[in-house]
C-alpha cells in the first residue's frame, strides 16, 4: 500500500444544470498503445483476449470494464483494463496524465457544440474523437446521443471544469429565458 | 402615428421604454423604431458630419440615421440600430451625436459651414502646420465628428460563441427562404434557417400580399409551424449571417438576450459557426434612394419601411403621405395605406409612361426637388418638365429600385455582375462554393418568382446532397413584372444626400471625380462614403452610379467596392466570448499548487503553467530577500522545487536510439541503461531548438526531457521528423508530461534528504536514474541538477504529486532547507551558467552558446548542415559570456554591450544581454550575454548600455559558470 495519499485532478463534486450532468470520474487506469511498424495483426492477437481489436480512427470498443479507443496516428488508449503482457507495442501508462470527465443529459452535446468544434449531430456510442476543448487538447468518447466523455490534460482540469460548467450555466439560462 | 386593425403587435402587452429620459408607450412586437413612429417622435439622432436632424429611413439592419445608445445598468451599447432594438420593459435608450439635445445641437453649426466642410476638407485644410495634425486638429475633428459614446468601463456582458453543422444552410425566411428551408427540410436534410429579425417572414410580413389563397403572413406562419415541428429543422431567428468562410463556414450573430430584460447568465450574444455542406442565400433585397435637395430631412424614408411599418407594427410616421419613385414596388404600398385610411397626397414618378393608381393623383414624368420643414417634412417641391409645385405631405416615401443583397456571395472575393433591366447589381454564379442565390438576392423581385428560385435551390442543393427531393406544389402568388427608369440623383443645385449616415452628398462624390479620385475604391477612401456603421447599404449603389456619370463611364466598368465581413457589425465581445480576463488561456496547475499557496507563494503564469515565483517568510519585505535566502538554502542546505512542467516524452523502440541521435546533435545510442545524457537539439535551420536530458530506462525505453516552454514545441518536431523522415522505424513515443509529478531536490545534504524519504541512500552516481519504491508509490529517482548542487529528481504519478510535495518539503525543513521558487531557480542556474529559452531564443546555435562539440562529428542530424554554412560559425559570431558589473549596480536583460571608448550607436553594438540576477553566493550581480567573439574576450571590461532603463554600466566579462566550474559538487 502507497503511504502517499492519491488525488483526483479535480475533487468536485457533479454539477448538474439544464438537466445535464458535468462529473469527474473516478480515477482509471489508463494506458497508450502503439503497435511497432508492422506489428497489426500480432497486436489484434494479443488484444484477443480483452475481447478487443485495435480501433479504426474515430471509434472505440468496449468489452466489460475495458475499453480501448483510438487516439491518433498509430496510437490507442486502453481505458479501464491493464494491458496484457509482451505486446507488439509501445505501452505506456497514461492514468495520471488525463482527467476524465463525463457530460450526460438532454445539452450535453449542445453544451459540447459551445466549445468544440465537431459535428456531433450523429453521436453515437463506438465514436472517439481527438479535437479541441476550446484551447485545450481534448479526446471525445461518445456513450451515446447524450453522454459523453471527456478527456483533458490533467492540469488543464479546472480550466475545462470551468468552461463546461460556465457553458452548461448559460444553457440553463436559455431555457429558463424561453 | 398608430394604425387600428394593423400590424402583428401585442397590443395585449404593452410597455413603457424611455427615450433621452422621455417614458413612452409601446406594445411587445415593436421594434425601437416602430415605437418612437407610434409616439410622433420625428428626429431620431443628428448626422455624423453636420449634426443635421435625421429621422428613421428605413425598417431593418442597414439603418443609417437612427442610432442610439442603450442603457444597460452595467453598461452602454452605442449605435444600436432603432429598427433593430426590440422594445421590451424598462428600455432605456439615449440619441447620440448631439449636444446637449436632439432639438438644440451645438454642433449643427457645422451645416451652415457646409461651404467649407466638402469632402477632402480636412485633407486640404489640416495640413499645416504638420505636428499640429496629431495633437490639436484630429482630436478636435474626432470630438466634433462622431457616433455613440462607450462607457469607458470594461464590458462584462455575458456572451456566448457556439458551432452548428448541417446540411442545408439557409441565409433569410422571405418567401424564398422559407420554401428552400420546406422542400429540404421534407426531404430529411438537416436544415438551418437563419432569420435576421426577431420573425421569419421577411417581406411576406411587410406586404399584405397572397399566397395559396390566404394572407401571406398567414402563409409564413403555416411553414414555420411546419418547420418547427420537423426534428432535423433548426429555425434561428434574431440571427443574422455576417459572413461566409473557407469550406462552408459561415459566421452569424444572434440577439440572445439584447430583446428583453436582462436575466442573470442569458447571453446578450452568441456568435455562431455554422458549417454547412450547402447554402441557399435568400437575403433579400435592399431597396435604394433618389438623391434630390434636401432628401434627408425626418419623414422622408424608404417607401418598403413605410410598407412595413404599417402592416407589420401598425404605425406610419405622418398623416398625409406622397411617393418618389421610378418603379412600380411603391404601388402595394400606396394601396395598403389608403385602405387603412391613411391619405396619399400623390406620387410622384420619375417615368411618363407610369401606370395611373385609382385613389391618388400620380404625377408622370416628375421629379422631387427640394423639401421643407427643420425638424420635419412639411412640404415637397415638384418639377414636371419646367413646371414647379408644392405638395403639403409629412411623409415622403422614396423607393429608387432594389438592390439584392450579394453582400455574402462577394466574401470570398466574389464580383456581382451589373443586370441592365433590374437596374442592379446581382450576385455572380459560383461566388461561394456550395452556395446557390435565391429570391429577391438573386434579382427575382415578385413573390411567386421567389417561390419559384427557392424551390429550385433547394432541389438542386439537394441533388449535390445525394438527398432524394419530394415532389413539392410552388404556391401560387403575385407574379407582377418589375418596371424600372433607373434614376440615381435629381439634378439641382443644392445638397442631395447619398450616404445618410457618413454624410456624403452627390456633390461630394462629383468632386472626387473632379480632383483625380475616379476609381470606386479611391472615390470611398476621398469620400468616406461607405465607411459609416451601414457600410453603404443604402448608398452604394447610388454612389457608383453618380460617380459612372461623373467620370462618363458605364455603372459596369465603375464597378463595386468589395463587400466585406461581417454584413451587419458584430460586436468584438461575441467573438471573443469566454475570453475575458483569466479565461483568456488555459490555466495549468501543478500538483503542488495548492501546498505552494498555502505557503503564499506569489504565483507567475510559466507558459500556461502557474508556479510559485518565490516562498516569503515572516519578516522579509522584499522578493529579493526571499529569493536570496532560497538561494543560499540550496547552495547550503537543500531546497525542494516542483519541476513537473518540464516536458517529458517517453519513447520506445529498436530504433529509439538511432531516432534520438537524429534529433539530437549529440549521441544518445551509445547511453548505457540507466544513464542520462544532457542533450541539444537543433531546428532544420541550425539553430537551436531545445535542450534538455534523456535518459535510458530499458535497451529499447527511453525518456526525454524537454524545457517547459518546448514540450509541445518539441513534440511537433519529433512528430514531423518521424513522420516525414523516418516513418517506418521501429520507435514509437508519447507525451508523459502530465502524467509524471517531478520534484528538485537540490543542494549539500540532497541525499540525507532522499534517503530519509525513501528510507535507504539513492545510491546514484551523477547523470544515473532508476527506477525506485517511493513510500509505496512506483516512481523514478534521477540524479540530474540545474542548481550546481548535488541534485535529484523524484518521480511519482501525478496524483501522488500532491503528498510527495509536501512530505519533501516537511523532511527538507527539518534540515533547515525548504521550498524554492522561480527566482531562485533563475538565479542558481544563472550561477551556474545554465541556459534556458533567454539564451536558446531562436537565433542562436550551438557555436554560440559554446556547445559547438556536442555536435558529433560522427554522424547526421537535424540541422547540422546548417549549423556549418559561412556565417553560422566563427569570430563574428555573439558568443555566450558571463558578465559581473565592476560595481554594485543591476544590470538588466535587454542591454546592449560596447567596447569601452567607442562611441555608442547602433553599428559599434557588440552583443545583448539575455539573464540577470543577484547572486547571493557571490555577492554580485550577473548576467549571461551574448558577445561578438566573447569566448576570447573574457577578462575584457565591457560597457553595458540600457537606453530604455538608463543604466550605464562596465562589466567585466567572464566565463559564464560562475559557480563551481570544476564541477565537483555537482559530482559529489
Amino acid at each position: 500500500m502507497p503511504d502517499l495519499i492519491a488525488k483526483p485532478a479535480l475533487g468536485t463534486a457533479p454539477v448538474t444544470l439544464a438537466a445535464t450532468t458535468l462529473s469527474e470520474c473516478a480515477w482509471t487506469q489508463i494506458t497508450a498503445i502503439a503497435p511497432y511498424p508492422g506489428q497489426d495483426k500480432a497486436l489484434a492477437r494479443a488484444l484477443k483476449p480483452l475481447g478487443l481489436t485495435f480501433p479504426a480512427p474515430n471509434s472505440s470498443q468496449t468489452k466489460g470494464d475495458g475499453m480501448i479507443v483510438w487516439t491518433g496516428r498509430a496510437q490507442a488508449f486502453l481505458i479501464g483494463a491493464a494491458a496484457p503482457e509482451d505486446l507488439p507495442a509501445a505501452v505506456t501508462d497514461q492514468s495520471d496524465s488525463w482527467v476524465m470527465l463525463s457530460l450526460t443529459g438532454p445539452q450535453a452535446r449542445s453544451t459540447l457544440n459551445r466549445l468544440v468544434p465537431l459535428d456531433l449531430r450523429h453521436a453515437a456510442s463506438g465514436q472517439a474523437f481527438r479535437s479541441a476543448l476550446n484551447h485545450m487538447p481534448l479526446i471525445l468518447i461518445v456513450d451515446g446521443a447524450d453522454a459523453f466523455r471527456l478527456l483533458i490534460f490533467r492540469s488543464m482540469a479546472r480550466t475545462a471544469w470551468h468552461e463546461l460548467a460556465d457553458a452548461l450555466t448559460l444553457q440553463q439560462a436559455r431555457i429558463e429565458a424561453g | 402615428m398608430r394604425i387600428d386593425g394593423k400590424g402583428r403587435i401585442d397590443r395585449a402587452k404593452p410597455v413603457t421604454i424611455s427615450f433621452d429620459g422621455r417614458k413612452l408607450p409601446a406594445y411587445k412586437g415593436d421594434t425601437l423604431a416602430s415605437a418612437l413612429i407610434a409616439n410622433d417622435i420625428r428626429v431620431v439622432a443628428r448626422s455624423f458630419k453636420y449634426h443635421r436632424p435625421r429621422g428613421i429611413l428605413t425598417a431593418g439592419s442597414e439603418e443609417p440615421n437612427a442610432m442610439v445608445e442603450v442603457i444597460g445598468h452595467t453598461n452602454q451599447t452605442p449605435n444600436t440600430r432603432a429598427t433593430m432594438q426590440e422594445v421590451f420593459e424598462g428600455l432605456s435608450v439615449r440619441s447620440q451625436n448631439r449636444w446637449p439635445s436632439l432639438g438644440f445641437d451645438v454642433m449643427a453649426v457645422n451645416d451652415l459651414a457646409s461651404p467649407f466642410l466638402s469632402a477632402g476638407f480636412y485633407y486640404k485644410t489640416f495640413m499645416w502646420p504638420r505636428r499640429f495634425w496629431e495633437g490639436l486638429y484630429e482630436p478636435l475633428i474626432r470630438r466634433a465628428a462622431g457616433l455613440g459614446r462607450l462607457s469607458g468601463k470594461h464590458d462584462e456582458g455575458v456572451y456566448e460563441k457556439a458551432w452548428a453543422h448541417c446540411d442545408l444552410l439557409v441565409i433569410g425566411s422571405g418567401p424564398a427562404g422559407l420554401v428552400a428551408a420546406l422542400c429540404a427540410a421534407r426531404a430529411g436534410a438537416d436544415v438551418i434557417l437563419c432569420e435576421e429579425s426577431s420573425e421569419v417572414g421577411g417581406r411576406l410580413l411587410s406586404d399584405d400580399g397572397m399566397i395559396d389563397d390566404v394572407p401571406a403572413e398567414v402563409w409564413a406562419a403555416q411553414a414555420l409551424a411546419e418547420l418547427t415541428a420537423l426534428p432535423n429543422v433548426r429555425v434561428m431567428t434574431r440571427t443574422t449571417v455576417t459572413g461566409a468562410y473557407d469550406d462552408g463556414t459561415f459566421g452569424a450573430l444572434e440577439r440572445v438576450g439584447l430583446h428583453r430584460r436582462p436575466r442573470p447568465n442569458l447571453p446578450r450574444e452568441c456568435f455562431w459557426r455554422i458549417v454547412a455542406r450547402r447554402s441557399v442565400l435568400c437575403a433579400g433585397a435592399l431597396e435604394r434612394g433618389i438623391a434630390f435637395e434636401n432628401n434627408d430631412r425626418p419623414g422622408i424614408m424608404m417607401a418598403s419601411a413605410l410598407g412595413t411599418y404599417l402592416n407589420r407594427y401598425g404605425v406610419v410616421p405622418g398623416r398625409n403621405v406622397a411617393f418618389f419613385t421610378n418603379n412600380d414596388s411603391t404601388r402595394a404600398t400606396a394601396r395598403s395605406l389608403m385602405a387603412a385610411g391613411v391619405p396619399v397626397a400623390a406620387i410622384i414618378d420619375s417615368r411618363e409612361d407610369a401606370p395611373d393608381e385609382p385613389g391618388t393623383v400620380v404625377h408622370k414624368g416628375a421629379h422631387v426637388i427640394g423639401s421643407s420643414g427643420r425638424m420635419g417634412l412639411t412640404e415637397i417641391t415638384v418639377r414636371r418638365g419646367t413646371t414647379d409645385f408644392r405638395i403639403m405631405t409629412d411623409v415622403l416615401a422614396v423607393s429608387g429600385g432594389w438592390n439584392p443583397t450579394v453582400h455574402l456571395t462577394c466574401h470570398m472575393n466574389g464580383r456581382p455582375v451589373w443586370s441592365p433591366g433590374l437596374a442592379a447589381f446581382v450576385p455572380s454564379e459560383g461566388a461561394i462554393p456550395g452556395m446557390l442565390v435565391a429570391g429577391a438576392a438573386n434579382g427575382s423581385f415578385s413573390t411567386h418568382g421567389c417561390l419559384v428560385a427557392g424551390a429550385e435551390a433547394a432541389r438542386a442543393s439537394l441533388l449535390a446532397l445525394d438527398i432524394a427531393a419530394h415532389d413539392m406544389p410552388i404556391p401560387q402568388a403575385d407574379d407582377a413584372p418589375y418596371h424600372i427608369a433607373p434614376l440615381w440623383a435629381v439634378p439641382g443645385k443644392g445638397r442631395a444626400w447619398l450616404d445618410f449616415a457618413n454624410d456624403v452628398t452627390v456633390k461630394d462624390v462629383a468632386l472626387s471625380a473632379q480632383e483625380g479620385f475616379a476609381s470606386v475604391e479611391h472615390m470611398k477612401r476621398y469620400t468616406t462614403q461607405g465607411m459609416a456603421p451601414d457600410q453603404g447599404k443604402n448608398s452604394n449603389v447610388a454612389a457608383l452610379a453618380v460617380l459612372a456619370d461623373a467620370t462618363g463611364r458605364g455603372i459596369p466598368e465603375t464597378g463595386t467596392t468589395t463587400f466585406r465581413p461581417p454584413y451587419t457589425p458584430v460586436s468584438i465581445a461575441a467573438m471573443g466570448a469566454g475570453g475575458r480576463g483569466m479565461s483568456f488561456a488555459p490555466q495549468r496547475f501543478l500538483t503542488s499548487d495548492q501546498a505552494s499557496r498555502d505557503r503564499g507563494a506569489p504565483m507567475i503564469e510559466a507558459g500556461l503553467w502557474y508556479r510559485p515565483s518565490y516562498f516569503p517568510k515572516p519578516g522579509e519585505t522584499t522578493w529579493r530577500e526571499a529569493c536570496d535566502r532560497e538561494v543560499r538554502m540550496v547552495r547550503g542546505s537543500v531546497g525542494v522545487a516542483d519541476v513537473s512542467t518540464l516536458g517529458k516524452i517517453d519513447l520506445k523502440g529498436r530504433d529509439a536510439g538511432r531516432f534520438l541521435d537524429f534529433v539530437y546533435t549529440n549521441t544518445f545510442s551509445t547511453l548505457p541503461i540507466g544513464r542520462v545524457r544532457y542533450g541539444l537539439m537543433l531546428r532544420e535551420d541550425g539553430h537551436v531548438l531545445d535542450d534538455g536530458t534523456t535518459a535510458r530506462l530499458a535497451e529499447d525505453h527511453w525518456l526525454m526531457t524537454t524545457t517547459t516552454a518546448g514540450a509541445g514545441l518539441v513534440m511537433r518536431h519529433l512528430e514531423f521528423v518521424h513522420q516525414a523522415f523516418c516513418a517506418s522505424w521501429d520507435v514509437r513515443f508519447v507525451s508523459v508530461t502530465e502524467h509524471w509529478a517531478q520534484f528538485a531536490v537540490a543542494g549539500p545534504r540532497a541525499r540525507d534528504l532522499l534517503t530519509s524519504a525513501l528510507g535507504a541512500a539513492p545510491d546514484l552516481a551523477f547523470m544515473g536514474v532508476r527506477a525506485a519504491t517511493i513510500q509505496g508509490v512506483q516512481g523514478r529517482v534521477f540524479r540530474i541538477s540545474f542548481s550546481g548542487e548535488e541534485g535529484y529528481e523524484v518521480a511519482v504519478p501525478a496524483r501522488y504529486g500532491e503528498a510527495l510535495f509536501r512530505d519533501l518539503t516537511a523532511r527538507a525543513e527539518t534540515m533547515g532547507g525548504g521550498l524554492y521558487g522561480m527566482e531562485a531557480l533563475n538565479v542558481l542556474r544563472i550561477e551556474k551558467g545554465f541556459i534556458t529559452h533567454a539564451e536558446i531564443h531562436g537565433r542562436t546555435t550551438a557555436f554560440d552558446i559554446g556547445a559547438a562539440k556536442m555536435v558529433s562529428a560522427k554522424k547526421d542530424c537535424i540541422g547540422k548542415a546548417a549549423a556549418t554554412r559561412p556565417g553560422m560559425l566563427g569570430a563574428d559570431r555573439q558568443q555566450l559570456v558571463g558578465l559581473m558589473p565592476l560595481t554594485d549596480t543591476p544590470i538588466t536583460a535587454g542591454a546592449h554591450l560596447f567596447a569601452q571608448g567607442t562611441e555608442v550607436k547602433r553599428e559599434t553594438d557588440q552583443g545583448y544581454v539575455t539573464s540577470v540576477g543577484y547572486s547571493p553566493t557571490l555577492a554580485s550581480h550577473l548576467g549571461l550575454a551574448f558577445l561578438q567573439n566573447g569566448r576570447a574576450r573574457h577578462g575584457e571590461t565591457i560597457r553595458l548600455v540600457d537606453h530604455l532603463r538608463k543604466i550605464d554600466v562596465l562589466c567585466i566579462v567572464a566565463d559564464p559558470v560562475f559557480h563551481d566550474p570544476k564541477a565537483e559538487k555537482l559530482r559529489a
